[in-house]
């Protein structure tokens, strides 16, 4: 009876314990966010750029709220140049509305930049720790099938993977996560090898700990600032390859708008209505220079290392 | 040197054979029957039939890649389904093209790329380097096919200084000069994004060796300071960049297709973008396969440069093989 007693108090006092070594872990996480922020802030271009990447992502949400007409409606003359009455921006070949097709197409456009880089982070974070940390054979298979990915340059790996598939958002989205994939399982490979060799690593080992909690509460978190701050440069550049996808027509189909697909649309009137071309292009360069900045900021907060760089 | 060379090679054979692989699915991908991939969409029933017996298509996969691989080493793609040419005959010649334009912008890259990198680098935080450093974040994001299509706006349409496209042979045309003039604005557009990438690699590479202690020895013994950069810096900065310059050329063979889109180049870009729309499957099989070839050769050439220039990883990389 006291014995019984005296284990559930102890189970009581071990979760009690667990409870605060949670709240501890939460405290050191809130604190090392603000550590990172503190450094990022100090960045005034990135800060900048991040203010400006949340005005755009408000302006593609609402976009149905405040865009001045319908996108795919004809509401001007063919081609008007920027500052005709209603069109600030000017109309396109087919009359419509370029502001307003910016405004809408942000929301593809954005997609194609952002979806594929997250989810191409989190397939290689797995692949890439269960490689790096497991090794042996997984290791090997892993990433000699990534070597033959790695042969397809990848603006062609995108562009095969969207011709072969129908075209799409959904296909190009595919096309730039399959291409992103052997780069960032190579970069979290090569650090969660370097810190699984770290001691404490070993000391959870011989604590006991089994192989998930290992990878998932001391490797993860420690590999983690690299791959992140590769993602976000990789955002804007994605954006690019992804606009030059709906640029030869394997993304939204006419008449739906997006950045990539607005330049392919000015081409057929580039001498005459070159502001169809121009301003989309312009879009495309501001908004991944922004992710570029934001990049950067994040490499000096969370990594110091390689600031050379 | 021969030996680092031979087990280099011994490499690339399982990269190749699972390139072919990938390649040989893409037909197996595609939505729909693979028949109807290979014969377009109006086939009958029995031209399917046809097509099953002809291409083995109802024998297991391995099987059939193992035919399809010895086709294609023999240079044997298919018929292109857009327009039944040989897919060979349609795409060498296409692929030449490329090579050209992807030369000329690789070395323009190059020669920007090495000049501003090293500049930028000899002077860390100058005005000079400030503006490249800007100049770089700005061209590496600029989509391709944007800046083609300005150029063209700006030196075809309103000045009339270059033709904008309108190459359509290079060999039998009008001639070296014609084809130089035909060059110059998509090699501009290609290079564009590759030398920025250059340049952001030269500099930290410089960077880092400038601020190691042999350097500031050099510097101490009173050695000229073209001479450090030229001799000390530049020369053990040599594998790193050799390996981005490489990599860049190898993305150019597939990257300038929105350049040739724009300009009308005849190259495996625009023939590749062509068979896409038409889905015309061997010719995007032949088209992607030589291209991952010859990418897949040039980190080759690449490798074997670094190893004769940096003994350290002759040895390591002979030592493993």
């Amino acid at each position: 009876m006291s014995t019984s007693a005296n284990s559930s108090l102890d189970k009581g006092r071990r979760r009690n314990t667990a409870a605060e070594l949670r709240r501890e872990n939460f405290r050191i996480m809130i604190r090392t966010l603000i550590l990172a922020w503190h450094a990022f802030a100090k960045d005034r271009a990135a800060v900048v750029a991040l203010i400006f990447l949340g005005v755009v992502v408000m302006i593609s949400i609402f976009a149905p709220y405040i865009s001045p007409y319908d996108p795919t409606d004809a509401v001007a003359k063919r081609g008007a140049p920027p500052g005709s009455t209603g069109v600030i921006l000017g109309a396109d070949l087919d009359g419509r509305d370029i502001l307003s097709r910016l405004l809408w197409g942000g929301r593809v456009s954005l997609l194609i930049g952002v979806v594929p880089t997250v989810a191409g982070t989190l397939i290689a974070i797995f692949l890439g720790l269960v490689a790096g940390y497991i090794g042996g054979w997984l290791d090997q298979v892993i990433m000699r099938i990534l070597d033959i990915f790695f042969a397809f340059p990848l603006v062609l790996m995108a562009i095969v993977v969207a011709g072969i598939l129908q075209p799409g958002v959904l296909t190009i989205i595919i096309a730039i996560t399959i291409g992103l994939i052997p780069y960032i399982t190579r970069l979290v490979r090569t650090t969660t090898v370097s810190v699984k060799q770290q001691p404490y690593i070993e000391a959870a080992r011989a604590g006991g700990a089994p192989v998930p909690t290992i990878v998932v509460r001391y490797v993860l978190p420690n590999m983690l600032a690299p791959v992140i701050v590769y993602s976000t440069t990789l955002i804007g550049l994605m954006m690019v390859v992804g606009s030059g996808l709906s640029f030869l027509g394997l993304g939204v189909q006419p008449p739906e708008a997006d950045w990539g697909i607005m330049v392919s649309e000015g081409r057929a009137v580039l001498k005459k209505a070159p502001h169809a071309t121009a301003f989309p292009g312009l879009v495309i360069v501001v908004v991944s220079l922004a992710f570029s900045f934001i990049g950067d900021g994040l490499r000096d907060a969370l990594d110091p290392r390689a600031r050379i760089r | 040197m021969s030996r680092f060379i031979a087990a280099r090679l011994l490499t690339i054979i399982p990269i190749m054979l699972g390139v072919s692989f990938f390649v040989f699915m893409l037909a197996h991908l595609a939505p729909g029957d693979v028949t109807t991939t290979l014969t377009g969409p109006y086939a009958t029933e029995e031209v399917r039939e046809q097509i099953r017996i002809k291409y083995g298509l109802n024998e297991p996969l391995m099987v059939q890649y193992g035919n399809w691989l010895g086709r294609v080493v023999q240079g044997e793609f298919g018929k292109s389904i857009a327009n039944r040419r040989l897919v060979a005959e349609l795409i060498f010649p296409k692929f030449a093209n490329t090579a050209i334009l992807a030369l000329t912008s690789a070395a323009l890259a190059y020669v920007i790329g090495l000049f501003v990198g090293i500049f930028a680098a000899s002077r860390p935080y100058s005005l000079f380097d400030r503006l490249a450093m800007s100049g770089t974040l700005l061209f590496g994001s600029i989509p391709p096919f944007w800046l083609g299509l300005l150029l063209v706006l700006l030196f075809s349409l309103t000045w009339r200084w270059l033709p904008a496209t309108g190459m359509t042979k290079i060999i039998d045309g009008g001639g070296p000069g014609d084809v130089i003039l035909h060059l110059i604005l998509p090699t501009i557009a290609a290079a564009a994004a590759p030398a920025a990438i250059i340049v952001r690699t030269v500099r930290a590479t410089m960077l880092e060796i400038l601020s190691q202690n042999y350097i500031k020895v050099a510097r101490a013994k009173g050695i000229r300071r073209n001479v450090i950069l030229r001799k000390h810096a530049l020369r053990n900065a040599l594998p790193p960049i050799a390996t981005i310059c490489g990599l860049q050329l190898g993305y150019l063979l597939g990257g300038v297709l929105f350049v040739e889109v724009i300009f009308a180049w005849p190259g495996i870009g625009s023939q590749l973008w062509a068979a896409i729309q038409a889905r015309d499957i061997p010719t995007i099989q032949g088209a992607s396969l030589i291209i991952a070839v010859s990418f897949v050769l040039v980190n080759l050439v690449v490798d074997v440069f670094n190893a004769y220039t940096d003994p350290k990883i002759r040895i390591s990389e002979g030592m493993r093989a």
